[in-house]
């Protein structure tokens, strides 16, 4: 039911818009509460020790809306601000969320956050990292209490470090070709290991390593969508309802499907022969094909759906 | 960080009844202006926190021309710059009049 109400920002691309267009764009419109506005005036106390700006919402926007009649709780972070980082401010901000679904059942079931962040914010880097200990665990909880949490990713900095993490321990993950998730990113992976072990620079490499296609094929992510904010508001309504019972059971399915992973692909030298070993003919025109082939290759690739996570 | 504030008499006040609006985002040569609407009709604060020093006068400039082209009354205008063109600034700044001219809260 895609009628008028969204259809100026349906087009616009999830890449390139801030955290509050994809937000606007995503939700019902005039749905959207926010809580600790920018006017709340709760930014970084320690930025300006480094000369460095803040900002009026510390780069973390929560609240709740409705998505397409659906209630739901957001938190969306800005990829621009900091790269979207985790600190003390923007890190509270989302582990208050959390913790509030967690605990009050009158509040939507279901939470979307919009990752957009290279993970831990080095100049509030032991805040940042609690917080993202905290939202884990958070999240961890409010699933237990029935919550639902489904992590949207397709920004400019993708969901790396802790927000990699932070997407790993969802009910769900959405992914656009440009949603890279990961622990270490790319330049830490070169500054560490050498450009020999991995060429931060050659796009063509990090996308595919990283990047939302293999993701989807692989099964790290449940759903792929195009870049843009109807595709990611159609890919979120399409998982809400389709999210696995949080118990032992399916995390042991997880383990055994994760085994077998590790074994399929484990001696896999690039994204290609991974691609390869999935029997997926012509490996290389994944890079090239458009969104709704690769949804169409995606149907019959063996490990890439599942419902354990 | 530098804070730079100046304070303007109004021609009118801003159009529009959104109570206060956000545009643009603290990014490598933007900025962020939060416009609230919260002073009396004809006066108008706009206050600057930037990482980049000496440039007061310019900033005087931009912000009188934005205020007699705009007629911002009753606005309090704060920015964060990261590090933005004079151009930048005008434009950020005229999009956060007519998004308040244009948003309902």
């Amino acid at each position: 039911m895609s009628d008028t109400k969204h259809s100026a920002s349906d087009t616009a691309s999830w890449f390139l818009s801030t955290a509050r267009e994809r937000l606007a764009g995503l939700l019902d419109s005039g749905s959207f509460t926010e809580f600790l506005p920018p006017t709340e005036r709760a930014m970084s106390p320690h930025l300006a020790l480094f000369d460095l700006p803040a900002a009026f919402d510390d780069g973390m926007i929560v609240g709740r809306g409705e998505l397409e009649g659906h209630e739901v709780l957001v938190a969306a972070q800005e990829g621009q601000f900091m790269g979207g980082t985790f600190a003390e401010v923007s890190g509270a901000k989302l582990v208050g969320l959390l913790r509030a679904v967690r605990d009050d059942a009158k509040l939507p079931r279901t939470v979307l956050l919009l990752l957009d962040s290279g993970g831990v914010r080095l100049q509030e880097a032991n805040a940042g990292e609690l917080a993202v200990a905290e939202v884990m665990r958070a999240i961890v909880e409010a699933r237990a209490a029935g919550v639902t949490v489904i992590a949207l990713v397709g920004g400019r900095a993708g969901a790396f470090g802790g927000a990699g993490l932070t997407a790993a321990t969802c009910s769900r993950i959405v992914l656009s070709e440009q949603g890279r998730t990961g622990v270490t990113g790319p330049e830490v992976i070169e500054t560490n290991k050498g450009v020999e072990e991995f060429d931060s620079q050659d796009k063509a490499l990090v996308w595919s390593v990283t990047g939302g296609r293999s993701r989807r094929l692989i099964g790290g992510a449940d759903a792929y969508c195009g870049d843009t904010v109807a595709a990611f508001r159609q890919a979120a309504l399409a998982v809400m309802d389709r999210v696995p019972a949080f118990d032992l059971a399916t995390l042991q399915a997880e383990q055994v499907r994760l085994a077998a992973r590790v074994k399929r692909l484990g001696a896999c030298e690039s994204a290609a022969q991974m691609w390869s070993a999935l029997a997926i003919p012509d490996s290389q025109s994944v890079r090239n094909m458009d969104d709704e082939a690769f949804t169409a290759l995606v149907a019959g690739v063996e490990g890439a759906d599942h419902d354990a996570r | 960080m530098e804070t730079i504030k100046f304070r303007h008499v109004t021609r009118a006040p801003a159009a529009g009844t959104a109570g206060s609006v956000i545009v643009g985002v603290v990014g490598s040569g933007n900025l962020e202006v939060l416009l609230e609407r919260t002073l009396p009709d004809t006066e108008c604060t706009v206050e600057i926190a930037t990482p980049v020093r000496g440039y007061g006068e310019v900033w005087k400039a931009v912000v009188a021309d934005f205020v007699e082209r705009a007629s911002p009354g009753g606005l309090r205008i704060s920015i964060n710059d990261g590090g933005a063109r004079p151009d930048t600034v005008m434009l950020r700044l005229l999009q956060g009049v007519r998004t308040m001219e244009a948003g309902h809260e």
